[in-house]
């Protein structure tokens, strides 16, 4: 186990609605979801000595907030960046400051607004570029993260034989979650049969494949075990911490669209948890696609590689099953607070806070942020206890 | 009160620029321009600035093959920008090319329910609009 397992944990959770409504300008809902973190937590904004600030696809907040909300004892503050695995990391990097002294109370905050009238397909389908090769892909008719994405699963579709009953398996299990989960913004019911009647998006993706979009904010406070012990919420306790970014080389020879960071990640931090995965009770993965699901339960090593369909077709990421995943209905039902939605999750759950949905056995949480189209990857080991043993 | 005529719209046309006008010069002659690493050998995507096998900033154009096969794609029922609203759905596509690099493009002369992952495919230049050509690829002999 390493020395870091334990030593830093989760001491409080901020969520603001979720909705595709407008509620207010990015700084101010990343504000809010600091409020209520910090309320959540029993700290005051005084007691806060680090902020990291990651932005969603409007990218409108920076270390600006920083005035924007009067932080006036940071010792530790940065903008970070890794796409949708930076939650994660930002997590990682507050842990990691802290052991070392170098800050006590760290927030972690994500806010993006990108709902403002117009469809979820005009914020993340933005024609960039016209010049030049970056210009190449709205050309061609490359088009949002939904292409990309596609493509991966595609590949996986043909090297492996996935199926539309696979993808569609996860999509009515996280529905399933969602259904408990009050904040989630997609509750109606589905079935499979609604799954393959869903319309196309982008072949071989059905609008249910993809993610829904969401205007909001989450933050977190992260401190030392010993400080999180003293404060208002059972702390939630970080045993393992990973990274992977393989990026994607395009060319012969690396099969990327099949395999994620989290193959990296995944033994960095469980090495550092001294965990194996049937220590694993739930499972909180970065879901933008039903296809992410699948791919990223491989590269765990939850199953062979490819092997990922017939793994989870027997309903054992849903509630009640062996392995369940995605439990506030992820970003596909939930909210899509990129990273920030497994690790919010995550710490309700470890905590014992998930109410109708909550999982029994909850000692060891796997969370997972993925960024890019599989690039870069990040991984949490929670656990309502300070160490495995 | 009046409502203004949805204005057509063409496709997205690519600018040159300094730094990619080989590709688009070689694009109108039918030629696939691409960046070549001269230490290492390495093929790179096209007005690469560093190889991204060696780190070597000694690179040249050189002409591609232009053959390959399709890796994956991916079909487009969802309305993006207004030049593709007649072309719904298009489809996208990965051509692994010969030389080993991967390029974004589409695949023409064939219907989308025909395509197929590891289908030879050539390449074939269409006008974008304004007199810029585009690398695309149609099914090929083996």
């Amino acid at each position: 186990m390493g020395l870091l397992s334990g030593r830093a944990a989760i001491a409080g959770v901020g969520i603001t609605e979720m909705t595709r409504e407008p509620i207010g300008t990015t700084d101010q809902v990343a504000g809010r979801a600091i409020r209520l973190a910090l309320e959540d937590a029993g700290l005051t904004k005084d007691d806060v000595d680090g902020l990291l600030i990651n932005a969603g696809v409007t990218n409108d907040i920076s270390i600006g907030l920083q005035r924007t909300l009067g932080f006036r004892n940071l010792r530790l503050m940065n903008h970070m960046n890794a796409a949708g695995s930076t939650a994660g990391q930002m997590v990682h990097y507050a842990a990691l400051a802290i052991d070392a002294g170098m800050a006590n109370a760290v927030v972690c905050v994500f806010a993006d607004t990108p709902l403002r009238g117009g469809s979820a397909g005009a914020a993340y389908g933005q024609v960039r570029a016209s010049t030049g090769v970056q210009a190449l892909g709205p050309a061609y008719g490359f088009f949002g993260a939904n292409t990309g994405y596609a493509l991966a699963a595609r590949r996986h579709m043909a090297t492996y034989g996935t199926t539309h009953d696979h993808f569609g398996a996860i999509a009515v299990s996280n529905r399933k979650w969602a259904g408990m989960n009050p904040r989630a913004m997609q509750r109606r019911p589905m079935t499979l049969e609604d799954y393959h009647n869903s319309r196309w998006i982008i072949e071989p993706f059905h609008l249910f494949d993809c993610t829904l979009v969401s205007n909001g904010s989450v933050a977190v406070v992260v401190t030392s075990a010993g400080r999180a012990r003293e404060l208002r919420q059972p702390p939630v306790y970080i045993l393992g911490m990973g990274q992977g970014h393989p990026g994607n080389p395009n060319r012969a020879g690396f099969e990327n669209e099949m395999n994620t960071g989290a193959q990296i990640a995944r033994e960095t931090a469980f090495g550092m948890a001294g965990i194996d995965n049937d220590d694993v009770d739930l499972c909180e993965l970065y879901d933008c696609y039903t296809y992410t699901t699948l791919v990223t339960l491989e590269d765990y090593g939850f199953c062979a590689k490819g092997e990922g369909g017939a793994f989870i077709e027997d309903g054992k990421l849903e509630p009640g099953g062996s392995l369940p995943t995605n439990t506030g209905g992820g970003q596909l039902s939930g909210y899509y607070m990129w990273g920030m939605t497994p690790v919010s999750e995550g710490v309700i759950q470890a905590r014992g806070q998930g109410g109708e949905r909550q999982v029994e056995k909850h000692d060891c949480v796997l969370v997972s942020t993925q960024g890019g189209v599989l690039d870069y990857h990040a991984t949490l080991i929670l656990s309502p206890h300070p160490s495995n043993a | 009160m009046t409502t203004a005529e949805p204005q057509a719209q063409s496709k997205p046309i690519p600018r040159p620029d300094e730094a990619s006008l080989e590709f688009f010069e070689g694009a109108r002659r039918g030629e696939l321009m691409l960046s070549r690493c001269i230490a290492c050998g390495a093929w790179l995507a096209p007005a690469a600035r560093i190889c991204t096998e060696c780190l070597s900033e000694d690179l040249r154009w050189e002409r591609a093959s232009g053959r390959g096969v399709v890796f994956t794609f991916g079909v487009m029922h969802q309305f993006y920008h207004d030049g593709f609203i007649d072309e719904l759905p298009y489809n996208v596509a990965v051509v692994e090319l010969e030389e080993g690099l991967r390029l974004n493009s589409n695949i023409v002369n064939v219907p989308n329910e025909a395509i197929r992952v590891g289908m030879p495919v050539a390449v074939t230049f269409s006008e974008q609009g304004d007199g810029i050509y585009l690398p695309r690829f149609e099914p090929a002999g083996d």
